[in-house]
């Protein structure tokens, strides 16, 4: 039950109200600037003034940067609890896998003190942790045991990392630094999760909608990969992709997950 | 859907692309704050040629078109290159994983430069075929093909990572992350390659930051680094900020 609250809070999705969101968002926008005194103190790149949004989304809906931070957060415990557990699992990682986890493991901490630094600093509270299952119910039993299911379930959660944030991308228009930096998180998730398939012996990039093989738990991941229209064009059309295969297109777009479509898959393995 | 090569001092692009009315009196002004790099704007003021030089120098725009441009040709920067690559020593000398790997990647940049060209011109204008400089890119050495391949992906990330903030329409800042992961997807593999006795080079303490942050760097500061292997004058000075 708790966990169903909790992602009702997280999905939450406001209808725009014409009339009172500029001032509002106006508000929240001021508080941007926060921010970027804040963090600037920890060395982060912010530093240019938040602009004021012109329009709400492109779905015609609209999510503050707080709910976009903590839903982002709300991954990042999923994936840095994954990832300290998995390393402290006696004999399930060893060698040049155990010093990738390693290295991953330490961005997912940092993205976690990250977040929670900059909800704060804008006047949010960061969501609690929740306790997580990553056997997901029992589908995969053995995730702390096996490496070869490890490693799945981390391809699982690096490749839903980085099309949830860029499906949160678009709420974060006009916010300057705050979109900058979850740019930089979603590119450090789209490296871990290139590095985990190339481990895991496929390519570093996402074939139509090719899931993980002998794990249908994992389809949700890749549901939608396979899409070509691009801005309303087909970007498989030999104009539009210079004759490159339609297979190696889809390879050259990640597409987005909404809100909805994350939530559900991160819901998967919470308790 | 090659580049196009021209001998130094040929006209490159189409003046009809350009501002031809646009004076040495405004490139001066403009150059003072945007242009890409004092390299650039020495090279673009030899000689007296006025003509030549409006011309010969490709502005990128204004608005999320001028960053679409942007992209554009941070995009034809990297499918020149791995265009070359595959034609290279090295890459008839490689493993059939980077083989792969590199097949891969010139596919997906030769994407993203006609689709972004392709979409552009359906709501503004393309900016021309930029003319580039590999001259320090040895092709048949598997060092200089990675690293240059490094350094283009990894530059590439850092541009999208900068510039996704200068954008006021969310579907074009939605394609720009689309294909933003992909070059980081791209940058870690080919670290991996460079260095396959590193575990941690994929996303290594270079590139990402004590907060787990990748870079991001905004046009100014890109340009200045692709300067070297690109050949045309790029005039940023019209990009927003």
């Amino acid at each position: 039950m708790k966990f169903l609250n909790l992602l009702d809070s997280l999905t939450k999705v406001e209808e725009a109200h014409p009339l009172t969101a500029p001032t509002s968002r106006r508000a929240a926008f001021g508080r941007m600037g926060d921010i970027a005194i804040d963090l600037a103190k920890v060395a982060v790149p912010f530093g240019i003034a938040a602009a004021v949004p012109t329009t709400a989304s492109a779905q015609g809906t609209t999510r503050t940067p707080i709910d976009v931070f903590n839903f982002a957060l709300l991954l990042e415990y999923l994936e840095d609890e994954f990832y300290r557990t998995g390393l402290s699992s006696n004999g399930l990682l060893s060698g040049d896998t155990k010093t990738t986890v390693e290295q991953i493991s330490k961005h997912e901490t940092q993205h976690v003190a990250f977040l929670k630094a900059a909800i704060t600093a804008n006047g949010g509270a960061p969501i609690a942790k929740p306790d997580f299952d990553f056997t997901a119910g029992g589908a995969f039993k053995d995730v702390f045991t096996n490496q070869q299911t490890f490693l799945a379930v981390a391809q699982a959660f690096e490749d839903t990392g980085v099309r949830a944030y860029k499906g949160q991308a678009g709420f974060l228009v006009g916010t300057g630094g705050l979109l900058t930096a979850a740019l930089q998180i979603h590119s450090v998730e789209a490296r871990h999760a290139a590095k985990i398939r190339r481990i895991r012996g496929l390519k570093g990039w996402i074939t139509g909608e090719q899931g993980i093989q002998g794990v249908p738990a994992t389809d949700a991941v890749y549901k939608g990969e396979g899409n070509v229209m691009q801005l309303g064009l087909d970007a498989s059309s030999a104009a539009a992709s210079g004759g490159v295969s339609r297979d190696r297109v889809t390879e050259a777009y990640d597409e987005p997950l909404t809100t909805k479509e994350a939530s559900d898959i991160a819901g998967l393995f919470i308790k | 859907m090659s580049f196009t090569i021209r001998k130094p001092g040929e006209k490159s692009g189409s003046p009809a692309a350009f501002a031809i009315g646009k004076s040495r009196r405004t490139f001066f002004k403009k150059s003072g704050i945007g242009l890409a790099s004092a390299g650039v704007l020495l090279a673009a003021c030899n000689g007296d040629d006025d003509e030549m030089l409006t011309n010969e120098t490709v502005d990128l725009g204004s608005g999320d078109a001028g960053i679409l441009n942007y992209a554009y040709a941070l995009e034809q920067l990297e499918a020149a290159f791995y265009d070359q690559v595959l034609k290279g020593g090295y890459y008839a000398s490689a493993t059939a994983d980077e083989k792969a790997v590199l097949a891969d990647l010139e596919a997906h940049e030769r994407a993203h430069r006609e689709f972004l060209k392709t979409a552009i011109n359906s709501v503004a204008k393309a900016i021309p075929d930029l003319e580039v400089d590999f001259s320090t890119i040895n092709f048949g050495n598997r060092d200089s093909v990675l690293g240059t391949a490094k350094a283009f992906e990894d530059l590439g990330v850092s541009a999208y990572n900068g510039a996704g903030m200068l954008l006021k329409n969310a579907d074009y800042l939605l394609v720009a992350g689309k294909i933003v992961s992909v070059e980081a997807r791209h940058a870690a593999v080919i670290r991996s390659l460079i260095e396959p006795g590193n575990p941690r080079a994929f996303a290594g303490d270079d590139v990402i930051d004590n907060n787990g942050l990748d870079k991001a760097r905004m046009p100014s500061e890109v340009l200045k680094i692709a300067g070297t292997y690109i050949k045309t004058k790029i005039d940023a000075s019209n990009l927003p900020s």
